[in-house]
């Protein structure tokens, strides 16, 4: 609702469309930010989620893979989803059937903390 | 004149610290590895002088008692920055079991593994067998708590502690106290003590003498010192609080993987060097992530504190040692305790 965090959707949109386009591969992914491909990716690198917003259609899997040397996870603030501990190069993925901002963390690094908006 | 020369190092001490803390609080560095660097934090601003090399042996004879502190050992990382942290652990063994005195027992303050695993742990107790101190007492850090809420942990090296693994011990008159600041961690904040534990701990204190000297004992350190990277301890300042009376605190932390200190009234605080690989000090690197230094120069950023007390000071001398053939290259007088900080090489 604050102004800071529509910056950072806006931000962030044409991120996860780059994104979606290069995932989706064959499937069609329309221009005018209504992408109907169901997968998005979020990168950790440097203790960092990256992008930190995603911003996804309803039925959306949204997989996180660890670039970094040390473990993370990425656990849901509100206990919706919960990964393992992703040690380098390993993923997890969960896919978001139901609209709404789903902020999540690092519970080894809580100062790591990232936002899936799902509309 | 056996103790001409360590007069002159408490002269230095006392002219370096010079700066209106009450002076029967602070206490003299009584180092033993004689081949370092004494640092001081005096308002701040750290302050080096080289040792002299007769000195170890002076003050090793003069102090009652000694323990060493070693961390983040990180059995089962085997990235570029270490490929082989379960050798560079058995250097710091070895170094420990070369000591001219034997140490009392040995402190661990965290991340004994990478991942948690039974095999890491497994490593880890098999190495430290082979330590010539035998009670070894732990902290978990993050990476020990990954799975089970630490139970693995908890079951090995956990055994009669509280709640996450907090516990409180007593030797030859200083009171130690292991604390556990890497459980529920709370998104967006730093380490995390808890309502629980505080209470424990506050109960733990009631009614000590304001003359015991203590020892506080954590993974992530118990003062911020910086924040961007989670490098502090979000509720530390109320246990801080409970410790105030005392007329010796020191504080001992792991986590960064790099030699800090400072002194805080009463209270030193010191930071312990990895095992395993080193850390970039802060804000120098785009994350806190393994820190990687050519091979030969591996065991010089990796190393094993040693601490002294002498009960007549009521002062424990610190000495970072690393695990290299350079002998120790650092040590610290922190206030109420002296450290020399050894690199393993």
């Amino acid at each position: 609702m604050t102004r800071k965090n529509v910056w950072f959707a806006s931000l962030a949109t044409p991120v996860v469309i780059a994104i979606l386009l290069l995932l989706a591969g064959s499937t069609s992914v329309t221009a005018n930010d209504q992408p109907s491909a169901a997968n998005a990716a979020v990168k950790i690198d440097n203790f960092v989620f990256g992008p930190q917003t995603v911003t996804v259609p309803v039925g959306t899997t949204v997989t996180w893979t660890n670039s970094d040397d040390i473990p993370h996870t990425a656990v849901s603030t509100d206990g919706v989803f919960k990964s393992k501990v992703m040690d380098t190069d390993e993923k997890f993925s969960y896919t978001f059937t139901n609209a709404g901002t789903y902020s999540y963390y690092c519970s080894i690094h809580p100062k790591m903390t990232g936002k899936v908006v799902v509309q | 004149m056996p103790n001409k020369k360590q007069d002159r190092i408490d002269q230095q001490l006392q002219d370096l610290t010079n700066d209106g803390v009450d002076r029967r609080g602070f206490l003299k560095c009584m180092a033993w590895a004689g081949t370092g660097l004494v640092w001081t934090m005096s308002g701040g601003i750290p302050v080096s002088r080289a040792f002299a090399k007769n000195n170890s042996k002076d003050a090793g004879v003069a102090a009652d008692f000694s323990f060493v502190q070693i961390s983040d050992s990180h059995i089962g990382f085997n990235k570029p920055a270490n490929p082989d942290v379960t050798a560079t652990l058995q250097v710091a063994i070895n170094k420990i079991n070369a000591m001219p005195r034997k140490p009392d027992f040995i402190i661990h303050t965290g991340d004994l593994s990478q991942l948690s695993k039974p095999s890491e742990f497994d490593t880890l107790d098999q190495a430290l067998k082979g330590a010539s101190a035998k009670q070894i007492h732990f902290v978990p850090g993050e990476h020990d708590m990954l799975s089970d809420n630490g139970d693995e942990y908890l079951q090995r090296f956990g055994k009669g502690t509280k709640g996450t693994g907090y516990y409180s011990f007593d030797h030859k008159g200083v009171h130690f106290v292991g604390l556990v600041n890497v459980a529920n961690l709370k998104a967006g904040g730093m380490g995390s003590l808890g309502h629980e534990q505080l209470e424990w701990l506050e109960d733990d204190l009631k009614g000590r003498s304001a003359s015991t000297p203590i020892v506080l004992f954590a993974h992530i350190p118990l003062w911020t010192i910086y924040p961007d990277w989670g490098w502090g301890t979000d509720d530390s300042e109320q246990a801080l609080s409970y410790v105030k009376r005392f007329g010796s605190v020191t504080v001992l932390n792991g986590h960064i993987h790099q030699i800090m200190q400072k002194v805080e009234g009463k209270v030193s605080f010191h930071t312990a060097m990895s095992t395993a690989f080193p850390q970039p000090a802060p804000g120098t690197a785009p994350s806190a992530g393994p820190m990687k230094v050519p091979a030969d120069e591996l065991q010089r950023v990796l190393g094993i504190t040693d601490v002294n007390y002498v009960v007549s000071g009521r002062s424990l001398a610190i000495v970072d040692s690393p695990l290299g053939d350079s002998g120790s290259s650092a040590s610290g007088n922190v206030g109420a305790l002296g450290v020399v900080d050894s690199p393993l090489g």
